[in-house]
């Protein structure tokens, strides 16, 4: 947390970087010509929300428009008839139960993997960095046959099994580089306070992981929420539908109702922005983090 | 011999649980995949038997997976080259004196947070009812047409919604690089003289040559797998044209049922995108000026 408070301070005392000194303009009107190209950068989304509005007929008649008398019964009538709100849960308990699963888990495993010198360790650790590099597309077709023939398809668990496993390296990755900072002392001194490796683990190692335990959470759960390939494959179930699911079969039904279609849309992204406006800056930053590793 | 037993009890403790899963799904299916484009396997049987390299042999003479990688080469240039123009660009303008840097920066990240499904739908509207009143109104005939329904103006759609969402990811990372450039070397380039466009082309650009090199190399690794939007925007569509690479695999193996060819020519795409990412990252590294 230090860490990334302090850069971001040096990043805001360095005023004038990428530009030359004499060119240095009032800051606000430019930063008030940015908000226009932030406005129409973010123009498709806000026809969308401007036109789940409006009636069906409206928005065939004049799209860009704002709504002369808006309403809320597309919201309604897409909340109905997607089962919006049990879509909503199922996403809400798979995100949450695999995030904590990975972190759990993750976390665990990169401190042993870390701290015990051990030839097996090391294998285990590069091949889990290795298989970071493939993605879903060359495991989704021996993964679907697979679990198909363990029967593990009909078992509402076995998703959460699929992201810890697929997601855990990701995790493991990111705890190690961190867990490497954290003297080895610590550990020492716990341990002739008469800890052993597990206490030693929860009480010492795990409080001080917090920061990054927040980047792997919101990059998993980012990915989990978002995810569609992965469940439209494993849940067969129409109760078991995730949001991004629900969306998808509520569209593909209703081509032309444009404004049910358009209040769908609304509310699957609807969670996730007050999510981001709560945790801006964590989002963004964990975001590209992840990506940068 | 002692502590070898300590290692392995605190190795299930600790990593076991993670190392079975990883083990008994990634790893496995990895090889399975591999076992797999050998076999004749056709999803519903259980019988299978060793073809050899047949698998291999009509991934190569499957004209139409050609044709959707080079339709994926396609884009993936198209898109490389717009993204990263579009986010420095942006970056540029939002680096600096500037207020509420914080509030655009997070402004611009925005469809990140969105799903490519969701996205996908988002600018199917756009195309079909949004471009064309803008067009109509303006009186302008190119965009009073239905892109989704041209083959040709339909790929530029998959081009522009994949652009628009990659170059708000891509902004962070710039803006990143652009306030870490060393002061020293701008201020000298300014006493200099440095100004306009020399400034950029001989100061700023060959500063920022390791972030280019981040950029592309995700942009790369993002647009060579779309998927969800490709599915969502067009699918595939009009008549097939607009399929990219990942929706050809996923149609041969689970539409089609030819299991053994879908992960042969995964497997193909995969080595083929390595090989690109590898390269670029070790051309581009060469290029990059050390201070």
């Amino acid at each position: 947390m230090t860490v990334q408070m302090q850069s971001r301070r040096q990043a805001a005392e360095v005023p004038a970087a990428g530009r030359p000194r004499r060119r240095r303009s009032s800051g606000l009107s430019r930063s008030g010509g940015m908000f226009l190209v932030l406005v129409a950068y973010a123009a498709p989304v806000l026809l969308v929300v401007s036109n789940s509005l409006k009636s069906d007929q409206e928005i065939l008649d004049d799209p860009l428009g704002l709504p002369a008398s808006p309403t809320l019964h597309n919201y309604t009538e897409a909340a109905r008839t997607m089962y919006y709100l049990g879509a909503f849960w199922n996403t809400l308990v798979l995100t949450v139960t695999s995030v904590v699963v990975l972190c759990f888990f993750g976390s665990m495993t990169a401190y042993f993997l870390t701290r015990v010198r051990w030839r097996f360790n090391q294998v285990v650790f590069y091949l889990m960095i290795a298989a970071m590099l493939l993605p879903f597309q060359v495991l989704m077709i021996p993964m679907i046959k697979l679990l198909g023939s363990t029967g593990m398809l009909q078992q509402s668990w076995s998703i959460v099994y699929i992201y810890f496993a697929t997601g855990v390296p990701l995790a493991v990755f990111m705890y190690a580089g961190f867990i490497r900072s954290i003297p080895r002392e610590m550990d020492e001194a716990a341990m002739l306070d008469g800890c052993n490796r597990l206490q030693t683990f929860f009480r010492v190692v795990l409080p001080l992981l917090r920061p990054v335990t927040l980047t792997i959470a919101i990059l998993d759960a980012l990915w989990i929420w978002n995810d569609f390939l992965m469940p439209f494959l494993v849940l067969r179930r129409p109760e078991q539908r995730t949001l991004t699911l629900a969306t998808l079969a509520f569209v593909q039904s209703h081509t032309t109702d444009y404004g049910p279609m358009m209040a769908a849309l609304v509310l699957t992204v609807l969670p996730i922005l007050v999510a981001y406006l709560f945790m801006q800056r964590h989002i963004v930053e964990g975001l590209t983090k992840g990506a940068v590793k | 011999m002692r502590r070898s037993w300590n290692n392995i009890g605190g190795f299930l403790v600790f990593a076991g649980p993670s190392t079975f899963a990883f083990l008994s799904i990634t790893i496995v299916s990895f090889l399975a995949g591999l076992i797999l484009t050998f076999t004749n396997w056709n999803g519903l049987s259980d019988d299978l038997s060793f073809v050899g390299l047949s698998n291999y042999a009509v991934a190569i003479a499957d004209g139409q997976f050609w044709q959707s990688l080079g339709l994926t080469a396609l884009y993936v240039v198209v898109v490389v080259v717009l993204a990263n123009a579009l986010a420095f660009a942006l970056a540029y303008g939002l680096s600096g004196r500037i207020r509420f840097r914080g509030a655009l920066r997070a402004g611009f990240f925005t469809p990140n947070l969105i799903g490519g499904v969701i996205l996908g739908f988002i600018w199917y509207f756009i195309f079909s009812q949004g471009v064309v009143a803008v067009g109509a109104a303006l009186g302008i005939d190119a965009l009073a047409t239905p892109w989704l329904a041209s083959p040709t103006l339909a790929f530029w759609a998959l081009v522009i919604a994949t652009v628009w969402q990659v170059a708000g990811f891509l902004v962070v990372i710039y803006l990143a690089g652009l306030t870490t450039l060393p002061r020293d070397v701008l201020e000298a380039a300014s006493i200099d003289g440095a100004g306009g466009w020399a400034w950029m082309r001989s100061v700023v650009l060959p500063l920022m040559r390791p972030t280019f090199t981040i950029c592309v190399f995700l942009t790369i690794g993002r647009s060579f797998m779309t998927y969800d939007m490709n599915l969502t925007l067009t699918n595939g569509g009009p008549y097939g044209s607009t399929e990219l690479v990942a929706m050809h695999v996923y149609q041969k193996a689970f539409v089609s049922q030819q299991f053994g060819t879908g992960q042969a020519e995964a497997l193909v795409l995969f080595l083929i995108v390595a090989v690109i990412s590898v390269l670029q990252v070790s051309v581009s590294r060469r290029r990059e000026v050390d201070l």
